[in-house]
């Protein structure tokens, strides 16, 4: 009864509540509403723009209008005078808004766009256009899947333009009037075999499944018609803040399920990554030097703002390492300085100290703690006035050194008369980490330098996400911990690492279980006793090489810390050595 | 030597000793950046003595408000601890220059024993007294000989507590007291220097520490003679909020008020700008720059001194005639000096070739070819300049005085903020100074009095010869509003009789009629009070002087030798925008790399555009998560395509491994940017961590 009443009332709320994008949902498949509403969005913003045109073309005209009512936004937007300060030309409004829920196959769409329109891109004015919207970036969807289908089928690098032209045309032409995401549909929850089995399929079958969604078409092309007047009229209603929740409702994100491993180059290694990069060659090299020409001018103003006090700190995209060190090289020849590399994974502001201390002052002493050792530094410096002191820190925000702690510390630095900085910031959110009080201790004066360059060594010591671990540092550590072992020990060692190895396909992998590591190292001959063994288990634990772990059951469980490919190498090597 | 290591970041570069002993003279860096230009030596030098003027100037602001907490201090009961409360007001930066002199004002007059402390140096008990006692220790040793330097190595290490801190007190203090009547130290009734206590930022200490040190020390004060100073950035409530009763009670807290940030400001403005003796100016539009960043962003006066030394080293750098900006016979003594490129400078400042053109033709063709008469003629123009400040600010000052306490303040409450207009355009042609005019027409007398009066202060300061006629106008004018009293007393009585008279018993329409009826009257008749006529002359008269004087400066031949206009240079510094330009970069790569082939509508890139661009655009498309092999192919389709226009040879399983490559360079790149970071979530997923750019 009670069961019977629920439900009922779960059928009454949902018959209540059902909107028009459920509706649409029903009609159609979710993404394309979702698509939809996307595109209006564009409009507005599209109109929102049309509407401040004139507004901002006054304030051009008036060069700086600094009203107070308008001045915040007069500040995002900066001015248009000069060339260098970036400013958007589209003001804040879109670098700050909200996100709306993307369609998850937006991407492959806006590639195809951007891959087709060969300069001019036409589609930002399809995009202004509502009736075309519809209809134009499907056709160019279209594209898109049989640009990926042809990408991954014959990798004989038969493109698009390629492709015999019957075949194009069948494939688009049923698809042109489609529903834009017939193919996605199909693997609506990103079922992963769907879209690898749909990869596999040759083109007739291709074909076939667009005759199938084709059929779909028909019921769904009069709604699509419709929605756009529909989708117009809400939007006139809905704001940014519902748009905000919006886009955070569903926990869910939509995205497809393919992973890397199918792909067959998954990861490089940072050797072939970069010896891959040697071979592009830099595009707009004439404009980047006429950029870099521009910023070296600067580099007496530079050392006059330094020498009276203001520290400089340069920001914008592309890595300015390169430009700080020819700022070094031709400016700070004759001066002390000291180049720290923020990006460097081990730096800290103890490091930096030091170096200091040590090298500089050529003091040989210790210090309790840091802020002691800052203490010490200052008193130095103010005692010594003509001692001066360059720093040039390279990523004053990363990872390292961006805390509280050490920006205090730096600054505190920074602050004293003799000690110039000059610092490069890329972080997004980098001037967050400075409050007030910093930004007075720093005393800087910003300085746009855009300079596109790529940020080879910033990113060459990450982890990165794609770029393998080459575990060569791993493997040299193995050999030379077990060439010192007894054969016995390595042959439990290499027990290990097979037992390991072979198990490497098994994700519920946690380890060998001492008893049956015991077991298999009795049945080689390798041990006598259980103590021998733990004995030996001991010595690997001490040089880092194994790890163990208690399971569920509270039996110990033996693991190798080291990934599977070094693990493969290693073996190898050990191969060709006997 | 190479700045990259996989085991070291930090790269330490030493010259040669004997290199190092050259120190380049920073002048150098002022003139090699720019070969061209003049004097550029002079000009330097002349920036680093009006920066010093101008320092010393702002540091006597400063002080100002110190002296009143010199005397304070003398009373003290059996177990308080007397206590000063200084609201500084929230623009934190500035404090600790205020801290600086006052502990030097109270070194010199009351005691040698000033310590302060940081609420992030003392986080608990102990910490807090081992601050004190090591700053008490320096204190002292600046006091004593410094021998005692290895006893105070050991006893850092020792544990503090107050008993010892009083104990070392009265060792000090016994050995030092013989000293002290023979230095004449100020009186006070102190038998020995009391021990003053300053700490900073009292709103950030924590609650026990406080607490705990204040109900100690009150123990100890007999033997230990502590002054407790604290800075207050927010109220004098948080005394009460951050010490229970029981313990503030044991304070005898008495209160100072600092100047608020803001009228710090009009101030700083007034000594620095205002007047004459800097002849450095800023144009409205810096000046509204950097009031703006100090009203929107932090109250910070340092941080406004900042850009005005900043704007004026910008000045002196850019500006090859910024030579002439200083004193007037200084100047003058300069222009006979100009070399022939400085002369066509000068000639072609567009404000002087307005001037040119206003003249008769024989003095036209003498201004462009003959140097000397150039001189001359400049020389007269500065002259000019500097009587027109003279008089602008006199003026300015005057009309301040009019209208800052008009209702509705449609000139503004501050003088900068009329400054500010006065700058922007003609003040004539602005409705609020017509509206303030009206307004002005409407005042009381003893309202028009009492600006009359400090008028009249204004110009008897100004020792300005030509404006003793005006500061004689005003005097007539107070005479003449004095001398009205007598006769307006008598007018008041025949129109109460009038009134009297009017007001008979009547029915209400007549009642009616006769009230229109005396409107009618007091309407026509008002013009012709004396008191009226003398409103508007004055009206009239202020009229005239603004009209006279308050000129756009734009509007002085020369003025660009003074006056400080790149706006934006200074914003771009100050202000900077680093996620703009950022977004800028990313979306729209034509604006810095002037490419044709980047050229390409809003909101769209073209497929040539650099990686990290395309990269870029492509993840806007993604919601929170993005899958890497999506966007690695959508990478590699726009790449592709872009490829072929340029008929590469390569083969093409090469160059999918290359675009592959290209694509994780672009991707690792937006991660050290901070776009996108690596995420559990999903297998070969990444996080989106900005919003919107859609």
């Amino acid at each position: 009864m009670m069961s019977k009443l629920e439900s009922k009332e779960d059928k009454m709320l949902e018959v209540q509540f059902v909107g028009d994008d459920d509706v649409l949902n029903h009609i159609l498949d979710r993404e394309g509403g979702a698509k939809i509403k996307k595109e209006r969005a564009q409009l507005l913003v599209n109109t929102k723009k049309i509407i401040k045109k004139p507004e901002y073309d006054l304030e051009e005209d008036d060069q700086e209008v600094l009203k107070d009512q308008n001045y915040v936004e007069v500040l995002g937007r900066h001015v248009q005078e000069s060339l260098k300060n970036g400013s958007a030309t589209d003001g804040g409004n879109k670098v700050y808004s909200f996100q709306n829920r993307k369609h998850p196959e937006k991407m492959a769409k806006l590639a195809s766009e951007l891959a087709k329109t060969p300069r001019k891109s036409v589609s930002s004015n399809l995009k202004s256009d509502p009736e075309i919207t519809i209809d134009i970036p499907q056709c160019s969807k279209g594209h898109s899947a049989s640009d990926k289908v042809q990408l991954k089928n014959n990798d004989k690098s038969e493109f698009l333009s390629t492709a015999p032209r019957g075949l194009r045309k069948r494939l688009i032409v049923p698809r042109s009037h489609s529903d834009s995401e017939s193919e996605y549909s199909a693997s609506n929850s990103e079922d992963d075999e769907g879209v690898a089995q749909e990869y596999e399929e040759d083109t007739n079958e291709v074909i076939l499944s667009e005759q199938i969604q084709a059929q779909n078409r028909v019921l769904s092309a009069p709604v699509c018609k419709e929605t756009p007047s529909k989708k117009m009229k809400r939007d006139k209603t809905s704001d940014l803040v519902e748009e905000y929740f919006e886009a955070h409702s569903s926990s869910k994100v939509l995205t497809s399920d393919r992973t890397l491993q199918k792909l067959k180059r998954a990861k490089l290694d940072q050797q072939t990554l970069h010896n891959l990069l040697s071979k592009v060659s830099p595009s707009f090299s004439a404009e980047l030097k006429q950029l870099n020409q521009q910023y070296e001018q600067l580099f007496h103003k530079w050392m006059l703002q330094l020498h009276l006090g203001f520290n400089i700190v340069l920001y914008g995209l592309g890595s300015k390492r390169d430009l700080l060190e020819r700022f070094r090289t031709t400016v700070l020849q004759d001066c002390i300085h000291v180049v720290i590399n923020g990006f460097f994974p081990g730096i800290s502001v103890k490091s930096i100290l030091n170096s200091i201390t040590e090298e500089v002052l050529n003091h040989m002493g210790t210090f309790r703690s840091v802020v002691d050792q800052l203490d010490w530094i200052i008193n130095k410096f103010k005692e010594e006035s003509s001692l001066e002191l360059f720093l040039l820190i390279h990523n004053l925000d990363s990872q390292m050194l961006r805390g509280d702690k050490s920006q205090q510390i730096i600054g505190q630095l920074s602050s004293l008369r003799n000690i110039y900085l000059i610092a490069s910031i890329d972080h997004l959110n980098a001037p967050l980490m400075w409050d007030h009080a910093k930004q007075s201790l720093y005393n800087w004066l910003w300085y746009e330098t855009t300079t596109y360059s790529h940020y080879t060594e910033e990113t060459s010591y990450e982890n990165s996400l794609l770029v393998k671990q080459s575990g060569s540092l791993p493997l040299s550590s193995l050999t030379h911990v077990l060439r010192s072992l007894t054969p016995n020990a390595r042959g439990i060692f290499r027990l290990l690492i097979k037992y390991q190895l072979d198990n490497q396909d098994n994700p519920s992998y946690i380890g060998l279980s001492f008893q049956d590591f015991y077991q298999q190292c009795r049945e080689a001959f390798l041990v006598n006793s259980d103590l021998t063994l733990r004995a030996q288990l001991t010595e690997f634990r001490d040089h880092k090489l194994i790890r163990t772990k208690k399971g569920t059951d509270g039996v110990e469980y033996l693991l190798i810390p080291v990934d599977n490919g070094t693990l493969t190498d290693f073996l190898e090597k050990e191969e060709e050595e006997f | 030597m190479a700045t990259s290591s996989v085991s070291k970041g930090c790269f330490v570069f030493k010259p040669n000793f004997k290199k190092r002993k050259i120190s380049v003279p920073i002048e150098d860096y002022f003139n090699k950046g720019k070969n061209d230009s003049e004097d550029s030596k002079l000009r330097f030098e002349t920036y680093q003595l009006i920066w010093q003027q101008m320092k010393s100037e702002t540091e006597k602001s400063h002080s100002g408000f110190q002296k009143n907490s010199r005397d304070w201090g003398c009373q003290i009961k059996l177990r308080e601890i007397p206590t000063a409360a200084l609201v500084l007001g929230v623009n934190v930066t500035d404090h600790d220059l205020t801290f600086r002199s006052l502990t030097e004002v109270l070194q010199n007059n009351v005691t040698p024993y000033v310590v302060s402390l940081q609420a992030k140096d003392c986080p608990d008990m102990k910490h807090f007294l081992q601050k004190l006692a090591s700053q008490l220790m320096d204190c002292n040793v600046d006091v004593q000989s410094k021998e005692k330097e290895g006893v105070q190595v050991t006893q850092k290490k020792i544990h503090y507590s107050m008993d010892s801190l009083s104990t070392w007190y009265m060792n000090v203090t016994q050995k030092t007291d013989p000293k002290i009547p023979r230095k004449k130290r100020t009186p006070s009734q102190w038998q020995s220097p009391p021990v003053v206590l300053i700490l900073k930022d009292m709103e950030s200490f924590t609650t026990k520490v406080l607490q705990d040190f204040i109900i100690i020390s009150s123990q100890h004060l007999h033997e230990f003679p502590l002054i407790l100073i604290f800075g207050i950035a927010t109220s004098p409530i948080v005394v009460h909020r951050l010490l229970p009763h029981a313990v503030s009670s044991l304070l005898c807290i008495e209160l100072f008020q600092s100047l608020s940030c803001k009228e710090h400001l009009t101030t700083v403005l007034d000594k620095l700008l205002l007047t004459t003796q800097f002849p450095f100016k800023l144009s409205e539009k810096v000046l509204q720059v950097l009031t703006n960043i100090f009203l929107y962003h932090d109250f910070s006066i340092q941080n406004f001194i900042k850009g005005l030394q900043l704007s004026l080293l910008e000045h002196f750098y850019s500006q090859p005639l910024s030579v002439l900006c200083c004193n007037l016979p200084e100047a003058k003594r300069r222009i006979n000096f100009l070399s022939d490129n400085q002369c066509e400078n000068i000639r072609r400042l567009p404000s002087f070739r307005r001037y040119v053109e206003k003249q008769a033709s024989e003095k036209q063709v003498a201004l462009l070819t003959n140097e000397r008469f150039l001189k001359e003629e400049t020389q007269s123009l500065l002259e000019n300049l500097h009587v027109y400040h003279t008089n602008y600010f006199l003026v300015l000052r005057c009309l301040h005085q009019f209208t800052s306490s008009l209702p509705k303040y449609p000139l503004g409450r501050q003088i900068r903020e009329l400054y500010c207009t006065c700058l922007e355009k003609n003040i004539l042609d602005s409705e609020e100074y017509a509206s303030a005019l009206q307004l002005l027409r409407m005042l009381a007398k003893d309202e028009l009095m009492a600006m009359l009066q400090k008028c009249f202060k204004v110009f008897k300061s100004s020792s300005e010869k030509h404006f003793g006629n005006t500061a004689k106008r005003i005097e007539e004018f107070l005479a003449q509003f004095q001398s009205l009293d007598a006769e307006a007393k008598e007018e008041e009585e025949d129109t109460s009789e009038s009134q009297s008279k009017g007001l008979q018993k009547t029915d209400l329409y007549h009642l009616q009629k006769s009230l229109l009826e005396m409107k009618e009257l007091r309407r026509t008749s008002k013009r012709q009070t004396k008191f009226e006529v003398l409103r508007e002359q004055l009206v009239s008269f202020i009229d005239s002087l603004v009209r006279e004087y308050l000129l756009l400066p734009e509007t002085q031949p020369l003025h660009e030798v003074l006056y400080f206009s790149a706006a934006h240079t200074l914003r771009q510094h100050l202000n900077a925008a680093p996620r703009i330009a950022l977004h800028t970069a990313l979306n729209n790569p034509y604006y810095y790399l002037k490419n044709e082939a980047l050229r390409s509508e809003e909101g769209c890139i073209p497929n040539v555009a650099p990686d990290i661009c395309i990269a870029y655009k492509l993840h806007l498309e993604c919601s929170r998560l993005i899958n890497l092999v999506d966007w690695s192919e959508a990478f590699a389709t726009v790449v592709t395509a872009a490829e072929k226009m340029d008929a590469n040879s390569v083969t093409s399983e090469e160059r999918n491994e290359i675009i592959h490559a290209r694509f994780i360079r672009a991707v690792s790149e937006l991660e050290l940017l901070g776009f996108i970071k690596p995420t559990k979530q999903k297998t070969d997923h990444v996080a989106r961590l900005t919003w919107g750019g859609c």
